[in-house]
């Protein structure tokens, strides 16, 4: 097969597979939690409907915690970084866009090229301290698992290659193109049977606690 | 595989709801919960992190309520929850958990590892994996009606005591009183001075209210434990006799486990709603103090400071309220670091006061306590929480401290104007 042929199956085909899997796999996990059910709260809350407190702490949680004594502002810092970094990439840099044109047919004004790869390099800094802070920091060694070893990788190779495919390093343009895209592929599949399926559940995880501690008359 | 592990996981599985699917499956592992746990911050051993505590549970979870966890259970790739797990496990859901929630307000992806640890210890008792001391106290608790083996009788006794050294009557199965005070076990034997307090309290601002003789425990071993067939019938009892007497308002004592037990899980447990109002009794002191209907004659002296119950302030929503009162008797009221919202847990809540196997650690575990109270140089420290308080004396007793600890509603009680007094000016 050559490159060419290679690079049309993986932004074609494959990449409708990757995206089908992704969405079919979160829909299922998603259903799969949500039938377990909960318990309607017989208790008097303190004030009427105390939702919107489950919103204000899926709000709230993107704060720093008040309390994380053993995390140094340097891990804080990258924790952050990354996050911010990988939303930025994924959903700003124009080639991303022309993809996202052609999937859902509009788009959002993007950021510079030179922005972007900025955000890259420090994307990718900021994975190895905290995957360094992982192997170092006794907790964090302690509970890691596959999960999160494979996790890590599978979200920084899409970020490197696509930082060598941009700068034409290791491989040429077309080449490392299709490994980009195929790391992406693979990115997008392992999300739904992976923790990064915290992307979507965060949003439940926090509303449930705050509207049960909202309830209660603690804002958190 | 035994019954008893079969009942266990069993359990397990009843207790697995929507949110817990989504607290195991938004975690990242990133171990923020350990710094909040004072456990691990007592002893840096990483088997204190909260989430590794919820282990059987994630694993239950995942082989039975996920498509790749059932998969791979069915094929024998993934080893089930066993008896000699659960073990292991007892010390990490009990010894080293005082459902204090303090993790619960600093994960990231906001699960609520307490409400999971509460749930776990259902299939721990279910699986024959409770502690010993918790075990017998709430034997007791459901056979004499307090887990620490305080009859009626006995506290009939204590209460009489009470009005003769008072020269005040103490009030007993009124019908159609406003107010049912409950009691703690840890009151009625160490503490029995708040007796006295509530009486004058109530004696001054003119509340009509009542002892039951039929229901004066408000503690719950039943949810400490971990048996929510228990933790209702203990609830049941204090719901019949306070619609019996018809009250409006059923006040919990000192105790923070009796106030969210009674205030939040029971009409959960009994499955319908009360017919009257549960408030903690600093709630009501709080209401009389707006009402105007606490009049203080002088202040406490000297530097004070409150440790603040972690179910009151983070499980029960009772923040403000003790800080109002604290500053109507005191002058040179000092607030601990992290209090409030964060406070440290003393050490015993959650059933771990009445479990000996965890005194190590706890004691252990009071030099976090101590080095707050230590920033705070106070000789005097308030607290809401009979089981706090004596919790608290304990700790300040083995690190020989100086710090004498009194309640909050004795406080108030102390330096209430009194007809007397009233009369005298």
């Amino acid at each position: 097969m050559t490159t060419i042929a290679l690079l049309t199956w993986a932004r074609g085909p494959g990449l409708t597979i990757a995206i089908s899997i992704l969405i079919l796999g979160v829909v299922v996990r998603v259903i799969e939690m949500l039938m377990l059910g909960r318990k309607k709260d017989l208790s008097e809350p303190r004030e009427g409907s105390s939702a919107k407190y489950g919103w204000r702490t899926v709000i709230t949680r993107f704060m720093p915690p008040l309390s994380a004594s053993h995390v140094s502002p340097i891990v804080f810092m990258a924790s952050y970084i990354f996050h911010i970094g990988l939303f930025l990439m994924v959903f700003f840099y124009v080639p991303h866009m022309t993809v996202i044109r052609e999937l859902i047919g509009f788009g959002w004004p993007v950021l510079p090229s030179w922005l972007i790869d900025a955000v890259t390099l420090l994307t990718m800094i900021s994975m190895l301290i905290v995957m360094w802070h992982r192997l170092n920091n006794k907790v964090k060694f302690f509970l890691s698992g596959f999960n999160d070893y494979y996790s890590w990788v599978v979200t920084l190779l899409p970020v490197v290659t696509g930082y060598f495919a941009y700068h034409r390093l290791v491989l040429p343009y077309n080449e490392m193109l299709v490994v980009h895209i195929l790391s992406v592929e693979i990115l997008l599949i392992s999300l739904p049977f992976t923790k990064l399926m915290h992307t979507f559940t965060f949003v439940f995880s926090r509303w449930y606690t705050g509207e049960a501690a909202g309830r209660k008359g603690v804002k958190i | 595989m035994s019954v008893s592990i079969q009942k266990g996981v069993e359990a397990f599985k009843q207790q697995i709801d929507a949110p817990i699917a989504s607290f195991f499956n938004s975690c990242v592992n990133c171990g923020m919960c350990a710094s909040s746990c004072l456990f691990y911050v007592a002893t840096e051993d990483p088997k204190y992190t909260p989430i590794y505590k919820l282990e059987p549970l994630r694993k239950v979870w995942k082989q039975e309520y996920t498509f790749w966890g059932r998969l791979s259970s069915r094929l024998g790739l993934s080893k089930p929850v066993t008896d000699e797990m659960l073990s292991e496990w007892q010390e990490l859901l009990y010894d080293s958990c005082t459902l204090c929630g303090r993790c619960s307000l600093v994960c990231p992806v906001g699960n609520d590892l307490v409400y999971m640890i509460r749930k776990a210890r259902e299939g721990m008792v279910a699986s024959g994996h409770a502690p010993k001391g918790l075990k017998e106290s709430t034997h007791r608790a459901m056979t004499i009606g307090s887990p620490m083996g305080v009859t009626l009788k006995t506290f009939k006794k204590i209460v009489s005591n009470t009005e003769k050294e008072t020269g005040m009557s103490i009030p007993f199965d009124i019908e159609g009183a406003d107010y049912l005070l409950l009691m703690s076990s840890a009151e009625i034997m160490q503490f029995y001075e708040f007796i006295a307090a509530m009486a004058k309290i109530f004696d001054e601002a003119g509340v009509s209210w009542t002892f039951s003789s039929e229901a004066f425990e408000a503690t719950n071993s039943g949810i400490q434990i971990g048996s929510s067939d228990i933790a209702a019938e203990l609830v049941q009892r204090i719901v019949d006799s306070a619609e019996k007497l018809k009250v409006k308002y059923v006040i919990s004592p000192e105790c923070g486990h009796a106030y969210t037990a009674l205030r939040w899980d029971g009409p959960n447990l009994i499955g319908r709603a009360y017919a009257f109002k549960v408030l903690h009794v600093v709630e009501l002191l709080d209401q009389l103090r707006q009402e105007g209907r606490l009049n203080i004659s002088d202040k406490e002296m000297g530097k004070v400071s409150f440790h603040d119950p972690c179910q009151m302030v983070r499980r029960g929503g009772v923040l403000d309220e003790p800080r109002h009162l604290m500053n109507i008797v005191s002058d040179e009221f000092i607030e601990m670091p992290d209090a409030g919202l964060l406070n440290w847990c003393c050490g015993g809540g959650g059933g771990v006061s009445a479990n000996s196997d965890a005194d190590e650690l706890r004691l252990k575990s009071f030099k976090i306590k101590k080095q707050q109270l230590d920033a705070t140089g106070v000789k005097k420290l308030v607290t809401s929480c009979s089981n706090c308080r004596h919790m608290l004396e304990d700790g300040i007793e083995a690190y020989e401290m100086d710090v004498e600890v009194i309640g909050l509603t004795e406080l108030i009680a102390d330096h209430l104007v009194t007809t007397e007094k009233k009369q005298e000016a």
